[in-house]
């Protein structure tokens, strides 16, 4: 068990034996407050904090939560605590329609998603008033027998909003740790890549927001019975989800406990200047620390310090590249099979009426390095977006390894084994080397678990030559390093076919040697591997076969001395010849 | 429940044009900011509500017309846009923590309103107040009538000014693609400084329509919110003539809603079809 677990075993176990003290009651009601928040700022943080879609809607699933207990408790008579996971059902089913609905619409995301969500718990804070469920006046809970948890009434909302405290803080923390939280951190720097290195990112996103909003639920739940008065206009505002959203920030959202930390210092703050005699004062004084702190520390509180603490370690301690499994030494050279790994029948694309590709067969054999090349705008970059599932074709067939992947999601398509570079690196930002290069060994091909996926990692890092960078940040990195961990990043996913698109540009002379020889020792491991550049050097150098692309269309094909001698390649980059020597 | 009469529904109609002529011209600064600064502030409806008080304060005590304290509200406003830009710069601030800080901004200043007028209800009396005449079978209301007015004339005046002026295409350019527009020779902190200063001052005449039609409390500045940003979002962010627009769409539908059914499911209308917009637009933002 880690330090994380025991810590937090000892703080609930300590909290848990507050109300024996006897304490004045108005410390456990506060104290109920900050659980309280805690629950909703850390439920919130699960998909928000973590993936980056900012939520609104809290207030919506809060308030189902709300709804729920007060309905049940007070018309149905059903025992306030089985209401609780009752509330919980009825906001995970309410968060699993409308992600169904939002996360399929690419379009929506940042603003655009806060918008969805805040119109949402509009939407059904009015449908509560107008129906049955409130009716305009409000629900009472006063007549619910409150279950005899703790000595008293405030001891017990302070054991309920413990546990609940402890058990969502526990949630968030497991998902951060596991492969789920690795996949919504990755969504958080680049949903596209993220989901083309195999990250299933619709069942990631899902899960997080009906774990969220669940838990929020069950604050509500609790929270119904604690006001013991529930009105549509106090529970579905602006109010929850603003708080929510300044806890979490507050605290630093890409930490599992950061929102904790943001709860109980907003609670306490709002507490001490609004219980004052000088509630105005005091609301100026809590506007100006929240500026303050937002201006001053934009990573949060706790995001800040653990930023602190990690820089002076990492100084601390000496480079880990000797730590690294060393790569296995190459396998024997094979020879290219005959077997084909991709077909490609009939591939059109277009964009809004610009044809990128109209009607492309062409066919991947098994071990071969092919080379694709042809003038901008050819349809190259086109095709290898199709084919790792980046778009979707128009048209046509893409049959890998047997089957068809024309149509599969992108995340399907890299598990399959298809692995690819983009022409402009586009690392996780917030991520380390290492890591960068660990997340496609979790989610693609080979599926590792985290530790094996580091291990994994490393070795690639050392065969690209990136070992000693392994703690940087990708920001840290100039082209040549970020074009290599573009590299690092699809091979570790262990693929069966690599797409290359343009690795090479923009390096120097000497680089590109460098790039050539690690690429040949790549397929002489046994991959294959398309191979899209304008190097002609290096085209000429690695490719066993080439495939000419112009205007969308396959033009040629053959080896590379041959076909690059045709007189239709000649024309279709070096333009026709008018003038006649 | 009996289909209203004609009359009573074209009434409602106007109701929701005048209506949604508040929400444009709200609309109309956040979406600017929003879409071409990329700051969601929040605060704009705290500075509107904060003019809105300074009028009725200026017509009240200082027994100037309503109108005339736009040529006081107006500069002011501009200054206090160009200060909190300048901040904002000087912090490099990302959209959403722009949110959070103009969140603690509204905070502060609604402990202003209520420190200086308290939290009660205060109304502006003035000519204009009840001034309302006849057209036809329809009545209007002055103040109303003025709102439109001013909200259909600034939102033109930008749009034209963004279109056609050499300073409304280095603003489009540097919100598309800063760097880019610096490489050029746009000075994008000094446009930014400008935006900043006419979309407070925006905020200042919004707040003067407020005060011209409507009852005042300070935590009212926190009912605009939603229906606001509905009206941004479906209008498209940056575009000047967009916000009048929607929010005059979702003014109709929000009074014809109220006259059909009951005034308390006026939002749903309003905020459905935010949702819908949004999900089914095409991909651009």
């Amino acid at each position: 068990m880690n330090r994380v677990w025991i810590a937090m075993a000892i703080v609930g176990a300590g909290l848990s034996a507050v109300p024996m003290l006897g304490l004045p009651l108005f410390y456990e009601s506060f104290c109920y407050l900050v659980f309280h928040w805690v629950v909703l700022a850390t439920s919130w943080n699960i998909l928000s904090g973590y993936s980056g879609y900012f939520s609104f809607g809290h207030g919506a699933f809060f308030g189902a939560g709300m709804y729920t207990t007060a309905t049940l408790a007070s018309r149905f008579d059903v025992p306030f605590l089985w209401t609780l996971p009752a509330a919980a059902l009825v906001a995970i089913v309410l968060a699993v329609a409308l992600g169904a609905v939002v996360f399929r619409v690419k379009g929506v995301r940042g603003e655009l998603f806060a918008l969805v969500t805040l119109a949402f718990t509009f939407v059904v804070g009015t449908i509560i008033l107008n129906t049955r469920i409130d009716g305009g006046p409000g629900v009472y809970l006063s007549a619910v027998p409150l279950p005899k948890i703790g000595p008293s009434p405030a001891s017990t909302f302070y054991l309920l909003g413990l546990f609940a405290a402890l058990a969502t803080v526990a949630i968030a923390y497991a998902i951060y740790r596991s492969r789920l939280g690795v996949g919504l951190f990755a969504i958080h720097d680049d949903e596209d890549v993220a989901e083309v290195l195999g990250v299933p990112t619709f069942r990631c996103k899902m899960l997080a927001f009906a774990a969220s909003c669940g838990l929020a639920a069950v604050a509500g739940g609790i929270h119904a019975m604690f006001v013991s008065y529930v009105t549509a206009g106090d529970t579905f505002s602006i109010t929850v989800p603003l708080t929510v959203v300044l806890m979490s920030v507050l605290g630093g959202t890409r930490h599992w406990a950061g929102p904790a930390v943001g709860a109980t210092i907003v609670t306490a703050l709002l507490y001490a200047f609004t219980a004052s005699d000088h509630a105005i004062a005091g609301k100026a004084v809590f506007g100006a620390v929240l500026i303050a702190v937002i201006l001053f520390m934009p990573r949060g509180v706790l995001g800040t310090f653990v930023a602190r603490v990690r820089r002076s370690r990492t100084a601390a301690l000496p480079a880990r590249a000797t730590v690294a499994a060393k790569a296995e030494a190459p396998r024997e050279r094979r020879a290219v099979a005959s077997e084909r790994l991709l077909v490609a029948r009939g591939i059109r694309k277009s964009f809004r009426g610009v044809c990128a590709l109209q009607g492309v067969d062409l066919e991947v054999r098994e071990g071969e390095i092919l080379g694709l090349v042809g003038p901008n705008g050819s349809g190259k970059s086109t095709f290898v977006n199709l084919v790792s599932g980046h778009y979707r074709a128009d048209g046509g067939e893409l049959i890998f390894a047997g089957a068809d992947i024309a149509k599969l999601d992108a995340h399907r398509i890299a598990r399959a084994g298809v692995a690819r570079t983009y022409q402009i690196p586009r690392p996780f930002a917030h991520f380390n080397v290492i890591d960068n290069v660990a997340i496609p060994a979790m989610f693609g091909a080979a599926r590792l678990r985290r530790g094996a996926a580091v291990a994994e990692a490393w070795r690639w890092l050392e065969f690209t030559g990136l070992a000693d960078k392994a703690q940087w940040l990708p920001g840290d990195l100039n082209l040549h390093q970020r074009k290599f961990l573009e590299l690092a990043r699809a091979l570790a996913s262990g693929p069966k076919l690599l797409l290359l698109d343009e690795v090479l540009s923009g390096l120097t002379p000497g680089e590109i040697d460098g790039a050539i020889r690690l690429i040949r020792t790549i397929r002489d491991e046994g991959a294959t591997i398309v191979f899209v550049e304008h190097v002609m050097k290096a085209v000429w150098a690695l490719t066993d076969r080439v495939v000419v692309l112009d205007h969308g269309q396959v033009i040629a094909e053959g080896a590379a001395g041959d076909v690059m001698a045709r007189s239709a390649v000649v024309t279709a980059f070096l333009g026709k010849a008018h003038a006649r020597a | 429940m009996g289909l209203p009469s004609f009359s009573l529904l074209a009434q409602s109609v106007l109701s929701g044009v005048f209506l949604g002529a508040l929400y444009g011209l709200l609309g109309l600064g956040l979406s600017l900011s929003w879409g071409l600064l990329r700051q969601i502030n929040l605060a704009h409806f705290a500075l509107a509500f904060l003019a809105a008080y300074l009028c009725y304060q200026l017509s009240a005590a200082g027994r100037i017309d309503p109108l005339l304290t736009l040529a006081l509200i107006v500069p002011a406003f501009f200054a206090l846009g160009v200060a909190m830009q300048w901040v904002f710069a000087r912090f490099e601030i990302t959209p959403f923590n722009s949110l959070l800080v103009t969140f603690g901004l509204t905070v502060i200043i609604e402990a202003l309103i209520q420190s200086i007028w308290t939290a009660d209800f205060r109304r502006l009396e003035s000519g204009y107040g009840d001034a309302k005449f006849k057209l036809g079978f329809l009545y209007v209301p002055a103040p109303e009538l003025l709102t439109l007015v001013l909200a259909l004339a600034l939102s033109f005046a930008i749009w034209a000014a963004l279109r056609h002026t050499d300073v409304g295409k280095a603003l489009r350019a540097a919100a598309e693609d800063g760097p880019i527009a610096t490489a050029f020779g746009v000075n994008r902190q000094a446009l930014a400084l400008m935006l900043s200063g006419v979309c407070t001052a925006l905020a200042g005449v919004a707040g003067v329509c407020i005060a011209l039609s409507y009852t005042l409390a300070p935590a009212q500045m926190y009912g605009w919110i939603g229906v606001v940003f509905a009206a941004v979002m479906m209008g498209g962010l940056g575009r000047p003539l967009g916000p009048l627009f929607a929010g005059i769409v979702i003014g109709v539908s929000e009074a014809v809603t109220m006259t059909l059914t009951s005034p308390s499911w006026a939002p749903l209308v309003s905020f459905s079809l935010l949702i819908l917009v949004l999900l089914v637009r095409p991909r651009k933002a």
